[in-house]
């Protein structure tokens, strides 16, 4: 069900530290071990390894409003990456050969200067561009109408949300009319040469609609592409599964519906070892609309910072981001449940 | 001990039947596991046939374990409610067609 954001509710979970608090206090003062003494149970450490993806939230509006959001973005947020934090990002991008950027948001292409953005860093040459688009963004407005042929003459990766391959539980989720708006933009980054066998890649991501666990991805990828083919004729290459993370919207819902604890057991009985050698924050960055510097999105989204004095793009530090200690929470265990989850599906 | 015969927390410790016998616990989950995976049906519907079952044998943990399964494997809600009323009706259908067995007797002993 769509809804306001927590910010324009004045819910209390718009405060970061409140969720924080949450996050510390049952089952976690006793009944569950926390993240950090789970690892510690595994002999385990999460240790930054190489940088590749420089993930830039350009800021927190979106025409959306979906329920789980852990952005808590919406129409009304006014947080954007200013002229001069977007060319300070250039300037890292280029300096340090990043091989993968990503660009998140809110919806990304509401920025104004996004398509600014997009070919700066272009002609930087970037592996992997990638742009995490909502769809809908696409058919909202005349003036996003050409964003596929956009998306295409800058090759960039599109990665988009697309919750179920049925309109009910699309809906249900992301708000009424999204199923046909996302099935109507689909269609046409097909025509521009998206999701096929060539180089333009289009990637879907399934998150739960409820306090649950993804089901296994190849099923689900396999279930997604026979009905979007046989009832669209829609082509797209992966489908990532991710976990939903206890932040949020997505934690508000947990609380309304009292599914709180019950969803940390569960994530908790399903941890996997496997799974936290490849977790985000060990191959990204995640930069907030004013500078910020973040072990990962979810870690901007609780405002906690990169374990550094160089915490924003002002300092950034190649070396000195390789030896932080990367700063975590009961959240963590979203990306260790199960077969692990993260922006590209699971990883373990 | 919880007081009550059923305890949801209970689901969790299913494992643990394992450790009074071993090896046949572990065979059992083994093949436990291999049933529920993708075969020549897919898990969807496996997912539903055991939400069926589960309401037919009336097993608490089962009904839990199999909704979550049954959603998280894309079954809509229409589909979940149609699986239980095929349980169901095999049940009221396999106590009704011993109606027959009834009848036979019935017709033999009386005058
Ligand atoms: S489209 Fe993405 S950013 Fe926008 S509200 Fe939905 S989940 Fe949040
Ligand atoms: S939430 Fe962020 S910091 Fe925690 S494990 Fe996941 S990626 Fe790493």
């Amino acid at each position: 069900m769509a809804t306001k954001s927590l910010k324009a509710r004045k819910s209390q979970l718009s405060d970061t530290q409140r969720q924080l608090v949450i996050l510390n206090e049952k089952p976690f003062n006793g009944t569950l071990p926390t993240f950090k003494a789970k690892l510690d149970l595994h002999n385990l450490d999460l240790k930054p390894k190489n940088l590749e993806i420089f993930q830039i939230n350009l800021g927190y509006m979106c025409n959306q409003v979906c329920a789980h959001c852990h952005v808590d973005a919406g129409p009304d947020r006014k947080e954007m990456m200013s002229k001069e934090n977007l060319e300070k990002c250039l300037d890292i991008i280029k300096k340090h050969k990043i091989k993968s950027v990503d660009l998140t948001g809110g919806a990304p292409e509401m920025h104004p200067l996004f398509r600014w953005f997009v070919e700066k860093a272009s002609a930087i040459g970037i592996e992997d561009f990638i742009v995490r688009s909502n769809l809908t963004i696409i058919v909202a407005n005349k003036k996003y109408y050409d964003l596929p042929d956009f998306f295409a003459k800058h090759n960039l990766h599109i990665i988009s949300s697309l919750p179920f391959y049925k309109k009910e539980k699309t809906d249900r989720q992301r708000g009424k009319g999204v199923f046909d708006d996302s099935i109507k933009a689909l269609k046409m980054l097909n025509k521009v040469g998206y999701g096929g066998a060539g180089k333009l890649k289009l990637d879907l991501v399934y998150n739960p609609g409820g306090a649950f666990l993804p089901a296994d991805q190849q099923n689900l990828e396999l279930d997604f592409k026979t009905s979007l083919k046989e009832e669209y004729n829609i082509d797209f290459n992966n489908l990532f599964t991710i976990t939903n993370l206890p932040i949020s919207r997505f934690l508000d819902f947990l609380i309304a519906s009292e599914n709180y604890e019950e969803y940390m057991h569960t994530l908790v009985n399903a941890f996997n070892p496997a799974a936290v050698e490849n977790v985000m924050c060990t191959n990204t960055l995640s930069v907030r609309w004013d500078g910020y510097l973040y072990d990962c999105d979810f870690n901007q989204m609780l405002d906690i910072k990169v374990d550094s004095k160089c915490n924003h793009i002002d300092l950034f530090d190649y070396d000195n981001m390789k030896d932080r200690n990367i700063v975590i929470n009961q959240h963590c265990y979203g990306c260790t449940a199960g077969a692990g989850s993260s922006c590209q599906g699971t990883i373990a | 001990m919880s007081k009550n015969y059923y305890d949801s927390d209970d689901l969790k410790k299913f494992g643990n039947i394992t450790e009074w016998s071993p090896e046949i616990g572990d065979n059992f989950f083994k093949y436990y596991n291999s049933v529920f995976e993708k075969g020549a049906l897919p898990v969807k519907e496996k997912a539903l046939i055991a939400l069926s079952v589960a309401h037919v044998v009336q097993c608490p943990y089962c009904i839990e374990a199999y909704t979550e399964e049954s959603i998280k494997n894309g079954a809509e809600k229409d589909e979940m409610m149609e699986a239980v009323h095929v349980g169901a009706a095999i049940k009221a259908g396999s106590a009704l067609v011993h109606g027959v067995q009834m009848m036979n007797k019935g017709n033999k002993i009386i005058m």
